[in-house]
């Protein structure tokens, strides 16, 4: 009886597992696959080609776009980084009176729809004479990006051990002195996988992007969105590939980079 | 609670000179912008001023209304089918072999950091007229022309399902994980059928992963203005409606009521997530 029911879950739950990760990959195999094809449109596979590329890197306004795209995110991302790391600090041991308040606004962008929050900043920054673009972009997706590094952060002060830094405080080092030498390495890794999480979330952002941008700043996602509305040819697929490629990458260091801190963290005990 | 001595209150000082920018931050561009939407939504607009409730009357129109009703339903079709498709996974997931789950657990991670643009021109690819899904479909002799898949309501329906099921697979795979199946065995040592034991044990034990999962995917569903489009626009939903009035048709006011809408119905969702004792929705 015990052995029938283990033998029939046990084969129905690797085929639906599979199964729905096929469904879930397929996708975005099918758009690196079509980025490859030498057809004009998307529309049918006519046969192998790598010019997509060569073409996208001779394309100035792509570079363009890729170079605001990266700055944006490399500048998001380090400015949510300390912000989101020093706040983290500060709440931690929730003393703060309006920390609960704090906590609580600052991470709402992550529970709301993106849609309101961009169609707030159109108006207050046009209501309040913010000129759109880049500057408009930066303080907007550091904003969106701090709780990704805050939450981090924090979930790893609270599961750190107190002992370490009461210890180093008994034998007389200075509260500065204990952030640097025992708080900051101990969070570190999670302030490098919330960043990564962080330029991640700012790669990919078309919403907010498209509210607070200007015509004359563009970035990849929206390149790739205007293509997507008309229709969308093999060079969006080209340089969806790369976005992708940029993405995966710094996801999968943001996760390596975690679990590798967390075994660390569990194995002496 | 005893005085505070000199070492800690120059300690919360210091904390809170590091929560500062965080603060700033919080305020100017979170609370600020939040709260000029609703100034504007109930602004008189235009020459005159002082306060109405004629933008919120302004949006009982049968044609809003309809759009809104759209939305409404194509979130809770959402959510449903996420439930419906993600929860085995999160169990199948947390009761796969020990040494195969941060496997499993990367390849879900992965594509939900990833591009939701990008996943959607994929289905895109996929559904076109002459692409590959009708290709297979013309192979095994199952339709005799192309079916037009662009434009529906299910494929809207199923680009939104595929860009949030990971938010609900996440947090009901948290909720399999820490439940203690010990009782489980012990409802089927008592005799309980399966379906029995899943409906008495397993299914009031995950119910807070099942809320967060919720409440994950119908909110950022109701917003999601892009997805339409590219799936061939041919359904109109409140996202496009908001990003028309303030685009196009320049009605500020209204858009803003709109926004506010929205707002009230996500914090709204949030708030009774909290209640019923949700915490901090274990994304992450």
């Amino acid at each position: 009886m015990a052995g029938k029911r283990r033998k029939r879950r046990g084969l129905f739950s690797p085929i639906y597992l599979t199964l729905v990760l096929i469904v879930l990959y397929l996708p975005i195999l099918m758009v690196v696959i079509y980025s490859f094809n030498s057809g004009r449109t998307i529309g049918s596979w006519q046969g192998f080609t790598t010019s997509w590329y060569t073409r996208l890197m001779g394309n100035a306004l792509m570079g363009d776009a890729l170079r605001n795209s990266l700055i944006l995110a490399v500048l998001s991302a380090g400015l949510s980084g300390v912000i989101g790391t020093l706040g983290a600090i500060g709440l931690a041991n929730g003393h703060l009176r309006a920390g609960g308040v704090i906590e609580s606004t600052a991470t709402l962008p992550m529970m709301m729809p993106e849609l309101v929050l961009g169609m707030a900043y159109l108006s207050l920054f046009t209501a309040a004479g913010v000129k759109l673009g880049m500057g408009a972009l930066i303080l907007t997706h550091t904003t969106f990006c701090i709780p990704y590094v805050f939450i981090n952060v924090k979930s790893r002060l609270i599961g750190m051990d107190p002992a370490l830094s009461e210890a180093a405080r008994d034998l007389g080092a200075s509260p500065l002195r204990v952030l640097r030498d025992i708080t900051l390495p101990l969070v570190f890794p999670a302030v490098v996988s919330g960043m990564m999480l962080a330029a991640a979330m700012s790669l990919d952002d078309v919403v907010i992007s498209f509210f607070v941008t200007s015509a004359e700043t563009t970035t990849l996602p929206l390149k790739v969105y205007t293509g997507l509305r008309s229709g969308g040819t093999p060079e969006i697929n080209a340089l969806s590939t790369l976005m992708l490629g940029a993405i995966f990458l710094f996801v999968a260091l943001s996760q390596l980079i975690r679990a590798r801190s967390e075994k660390k963290l569990n194995s002496p005990r | 609670m005893a005085r505070k001595t000199a070492a800690q209150r120059r300690e919360d000082r210091r904390n809170a000179l590091f929560v500062l920018p965080m603060a700033c931050m919080a305020a100017l561009l979170v609370a600020l912008p939040l709260i000029y939407v609703l100034v504007t939504s109930l602004a008189v607009g235009g020459e005159g001023s002082g306060f109405t409730l004629a933008h919120y009357k302004a949006l009982l129109r049968a044609d809003y209304l309809k759009v809104f009703a759209n939305s409404l339903r194509l979130a809770l079709d959402t959510t449903l089918i996420s439930l419906a498709v993600g929860y085995p996974f999160a169990y199948c997931m947390a009761r796969a072999p020990r040494r195969w789950r941060a496997l499993l657990m990367m390849l879900v991670i992965i594509p939900f950091w990833t591009s939701a643009l990008v996943r959607i021109y994929g289905w895109k690819i996929l559904l076109q007229a002459n692409g590959p899904v009708n290709a297979v479909l013309r192979g095994l002799g199952l339709i005799e022309s192309n079916i037009k898949f662009l434009g529906s309501y299910g494929s809207v329906l199923l680009a939104m399902v595929y860009c949030l099921i990971s938010l609900m697979i996440l947090p009901c795979h948290s909720a399999v994980d820490k439940m203690d199946f010990t009782l489980v065995e012990a409802a089927r040592d008592l005799g309980a059928r399966p379906w029995r034991a899943f409906v008495t044990v397993t299914l009031p034990q995950t119910m807070p992963g099942i809320l967060a999962g919720c409440v994950l995917v119908f909110v950022p569903s109701v917003g999601m203005f892009y997805l339409s489009d590219i799936m061939g626009g041919g359904l109109v939903l409140v996202g496009n409606l908001i990003r028309d009035q303030l685009l196009k048709v320049r009605d500020w006011n209204t858009g803003s009521a709109m926004s506010m809408v929205l707002i009230v119905m996500s914090a709204a969702l949030y708030l009774l997530y909290r209640r019923s004792g949700g915490d901090n929705l274990g994304v992450m």
